[in-house]
C-alpha cells in the first residue's frame, strides 16, 4: 500500500517533467548501449586473436630436444665438487628426436581423466623442389581425425578437403604460401627431399592458411603413415605428442607430472605462451575502463536532473511532510525517481547494445590471415550485460542517493514561511 | 472538566542567527475539543512561530507540548509525521496543492498515507469532504484549473481527510478577497457548529478572530490578553 503510494507520487514527479526524465534515461541508455557495444566487441576482438594462437596450440606438449648430456665428465670429478665447470666436451648423442615407447604413452594419457585428446605428431625439416631450386620447408605427419577434433584442422585447409589427406595415399596438404612459390594447383604432383637425401614424390590435395604468413611459407602436412614411410620408420616412430586438456589451469601442474612420468621433455601453453594472457587482459581492463567512465558521467546527468527537480518541488516536498509524509518517505520517493530512470534507460540500453553489437557482427571484415572469419567477431557474453544492468542501478542509485538525502532534510517550515 | 486537544506549558523559542532574538516567551496556553479559537497580532509578534511548534514541524525549542494528553518532546522525525498525519489538518496561506495530482488526488494523499482505509474507501471519504465544501464537481479537474478560493477549499478538504483532532491555519484567509474570506470563514464555522471539529487559526484579520468563540492576542513573544466573544 505505502510503497505504491511512494511510487504514485514518484511517477506524477516523473511525468511533470517528462522531457528532462527522457533526457537523463537516455543518457543512461546511451551508455550502457556503448558498455554492451565496446566489452562484445572487444571480447569478440580477444577471443579472435587468443584463438588464433590457442585453438593452434596444445596444452601440453611432449618431445624429445636435442641436447647435451646433463652429466660431463668433470663433474664427477671429487677434486672441485662446487665450483663452476666450463670444460664441457660430451656432444649431443646422434639420438632421434622419437619418444621413446610412444605408443604406450599415448595410451596412458588417453585413459587419463584430464585429457579431452591426444593428437600425436611426427615433424620433419625438408626441401620442396621448384625447378632448379629448393625451398626449405617444414613436414608435419599428422593423425587428421585428431586435428580436426582438436585443433580445428579443417578449418584452415582453404582448398580442397582435409579428408582427402586421409584418404588418398602419398597426398600433402600445401601451405598457401609455399603452393604459390611452387606454382601447383591441387591434383598436381609435387618432389621433396628429406634433411638425409631421400626423394619422394606427394600428391596435392589441398592447400592450408593458419593467418600466420611466415608460418604459410614454409608448412605442409601429411598423415603420419606418410612420414613414416618417408623416413622409412615403424609406426610407432612419433616425435611429438600434443594434448588438450578438458581444463586449461591445469597445465602446468600435468606438465611437470608427465614430465617425470615419461621421462620427455614436456611444455604447457602457459610457458609457451605467456605473451597473450598479458595482451587480452590489458585490451579488457581498457574497455572495462571506458564503459564504466560511460556510466558515471550518465550518473552526473540524472544527478542533475534530480537536483532540479527537487528545487522545482520543494513545496510539493514541504506540504508532503506536513500532511504526515516522514523524511524516509520522501527519500524513498526521489530514489524511486533515480531508480526508474537507471531500470527504463538501462533495460532499453541492453536491448540496444544488443541490437548495435548485432549490427556490427554483420559487417564483413575480410582477412586474408584469417580464413575463417567472415565478419567483425563479437563476443554475447551474458556477463557483460549483468556487468552494464547492475551499474546501471548502481551508479543512479547513488546518484539518487545524494539528492534523496538533501530532500528528506527540506525543513517545511522554511518553505512554508518563506511564502 | 473538558477534554484538552492541545496544550502548550511555558514554551519558549529563540532564533540565534545572526543574533539571538527571542520570539516566544513562557508562553502557555490550551485548546479544547470542538473549540474554535483564533489567534492575532502583528507581524513578528510570534504567532505563526508558535503555530509551527504546536503543529509538531518545529522541534526546537523549549518547554511541554501535549497533544491529546501525550508529550510531543521525546518523538522521532517518523512518529511526528504519523502524529501529523492523523491528529493534525494544516490550511495554509498558500494552497501548497500539488499540481501532478487532481483535486481528489490531492485530498486523497494524506489518506493513503495514513493507509487505515482501502483507496476506495479514501477516495468515499474524499469525495464527502469535497461535497461539504461544496466543490464535489471541481474532483477530476487539476489545481490549477480552479480559482483561487476553490483552491483553498481544496486544501480544507485534505485537512479534514483524516478526520483529524485538530485543524490548524496559518492565515488560511490572507491571500482571498472579501468574498472567498468569508466563505472560508463559513466553512470553518460550519465545521466547528455542525461537525464539532476544533480549529486553531492565527491570523491578522480581526473581522474574522471577532466571529471565532475565543481570541488570543499575542505581543512580542507573549500571550497578552486572551477573550471569549
Amino acid at each position: 500500500m505505502k510503497i505504491k503510494l511512494i511510487a504514485q507520487i514518484a511517477m506524477a514527479l516523473l511525468m511533470a517533467r517528462f522531457k528532462q526524465t527522457i533526457v537523463a534515461a537516455f543518457g543512461v541508455t546511451f551508455s550502457i548501449t556503448m558498455f554492451i557495444t565496446l566489452l562484445s566487441f572487444m571480447g569478440g576482438l580477444n577471443d579472435l586473436l587468443d584463438n588464433l594462437i590457442l585453438n593452434r596450440t596444445p596444452h601440453i606438449r611432449l618431445y624429445n630436444e636435442v641436447s647435451p648430456s646433463s652429466i660431463q665428465p668433470i663433474s664427477k670429478s671429487e677434486a672441485y665438487p662446487d665450483a663452476y665447470h666450463f670444460i664441457a666436451h660430451v656432444k649431443p648423442k646422434n639420438e632421434l628426436p622419437e619418444i621413446r615407447n610412444s605408443e604406450a604413452i599415448i595410451k596412458a594419457l588417453r585413459e587419463d581423466n584430464n585429457i579431452r585428446g591426444v593428437a600425436p605428431k611426427n615433424t620433419v625439416p625438408i626441401f620442396y623442389h621448384v625447378g632448379e631450386i629448393s625451398l626449405t620447408g617444414i613436414l608435419d605427419g599428422i593423425d587428421v581425425d585428431a586435428e580436426n577434433r582438436l585443433f580445428t584442422f579443417k578449418d584452415y585447409v582453404v582448398d580442397g578437403n582435409s579428408l582427402d589427406l586421409k584418404n588418398t595415399p602419398n597426398s600433402i596438404i600445401l601451405g598457401i604460401g609455399a603452393a604459390k612459390k611452387l606454382l601447383v594447383q591441387v591434383g598436381d604432383n609435387i618432389q621433396i627431399t628429406t634433411s638425409n637425401g631421400t626423394q619422394f614424390t606427394l600428391k596435392v590435395v589441398g592447400f592450408f592458411q593458419s593467418g600466420m604468413d611466415e608460418l604459410d611459407k614454409i608448412q605442409s602436412y601429411v598423415t603420419l603413415a606418410t612420414i613414416q614411410k618417408i623416413l622409412g620408420k615403424p609406426a610407432s616412430y612419433i616425435t611429438d605428442i600434443q594434448i588438450k586438456l578438458y581444463d586449461i589451469t591445469k597445465a602446468p601442474e600435468l606438465t611437470k607430472k608427465y614430465n617425470k612420468l615419461f621421462e620427455t621433455d614436456a611444455i604447457d601453453i602457459q610457458t609457451a605462451n605467456a605473451q597473450f594472457e598479458t595482451g587480452s587482459s590489458v585490451r579488457t581492463l581498457i574497455s572495462y575502463a571506458v564503459g564504466i567512465t560511460l556510466l558515471i558521467v550518465a550518473g552526473f546527468g540524472i544527478y542533475n536532473i534530480l537536483n532540479m527537480m527537487i528545487y522545482e518541488k520543494m513545496d510539493s516536498i514541504a506540504i508532503l511532510k506536513a500532511t504526515g509524509f516522514s523524511g524516509k518517505d520522501v527519500n524513498a520517493i526521489f530514489i524511486t525517481i533515480a531508480l526508474t530512470i537507471g531500470l527504463v534507460g538501462g533495460i532499453v540500453g541492453l536491448i540496444f547494445g544488443f541490437g548495435l553489437s548485432a549490427i556490427i557482427g554483420q559487417i564483413p571484415f575480410n582477412t586474408a590471415s584469417l580464413p575463417t572469419v567472415k565478419t567483425y567477431p563479437i563476443n554475447y557474453n551474458t556477463k557483460f550485460y549483468l556487468i552494464g544492468a547492475v551499474f546501471s542501478l548502481i551508479t543512479t542509485y547513488m546518484a539518487g542517493y545524494f539528492q534523496s538525502k538533501k530532500a528528506s532534510k527540506i525543513d517545511p517550515v522554511d518553505i512554508i514561511r518563506g511564502k | 472538566m473538558e477534554e484538552k486537544i492541545i496544550e502548550a506549558i511555558g514554551i519558549s523559542k529563540s532564533f540565534h542567527d545572526p543574533l539571538t532574538v527571542k520570539v516566544l516567551t513562557d508562553v502557555s496556553f490550551s485548546v479544547n475539543k470542538s473549540e474554535f479559537v483564533s489567534i492575532v497580532g502583528k507581524s513578528g509578534c510570534g504567532k505563526s512561530t508558535l503555530l509551527y511548534i504546536l503543529s509538531t514541524m518545529d522541534t526546537s525549542y523549549e518547554g511541554m507540548l501535549l497533544l491529546d494528553g501525550i508529550s510531543m518532546k521525546t518523538k522521532n522525525d517518523k512518529e511526528l509525521a504519523q502524529v501529523r498525519n492523523e491528529k493534525i489538518g494544516f490550511v495554509f496561506q498558500f494552497h501548497y496543492l500539488l499540481n501532478e495530482f487532481n483535486n481528489l488526488q490531492n485530498v486523497m494523499l494524506p489518506g493513503l498515507k495514513f493507509g487505515k482505509l482501502t483507496s476506495k474507501e479514501v477516495e468515499h471519504h474524499a469525495y464527502e469532504k469535497l461535497k461539504i465544501l461544496g466543490i464535489e464537481n471541481e474532483a477530476l479537474k487539476y489545481p490549477n484549473q480552479l480559482s483561487g478560493g476553490q483552491k483553498q477549499r481544496v486544501a480544507i478538504a485534505r485537512a479534514l481527510i483524516n478526520e483529524p483532532l485538530i485543524i490548524m491555519g496559518d492565515e488560511p484567509t490572507g491571500n482571498l478577497d472579501k468574498h472567498n474570506s468569508d466563505v472560508v470563514f463559513n466553512i470553518f464555522k460550519e465545521l466547528a457548529e455542525e461537525y464539532h471539529q476544533t480549529l486553531l487559526i492565527v491570523t491578522h484579520d480581526l473581522d474574522f478572530a471577532k466571529k471565532t468563540n475565543r481570541i488570543i492576542t499575542m505581543q512580542d513573544g507573549k500571550i497578552i490578553k486572551t477573550e471569549l466573544s
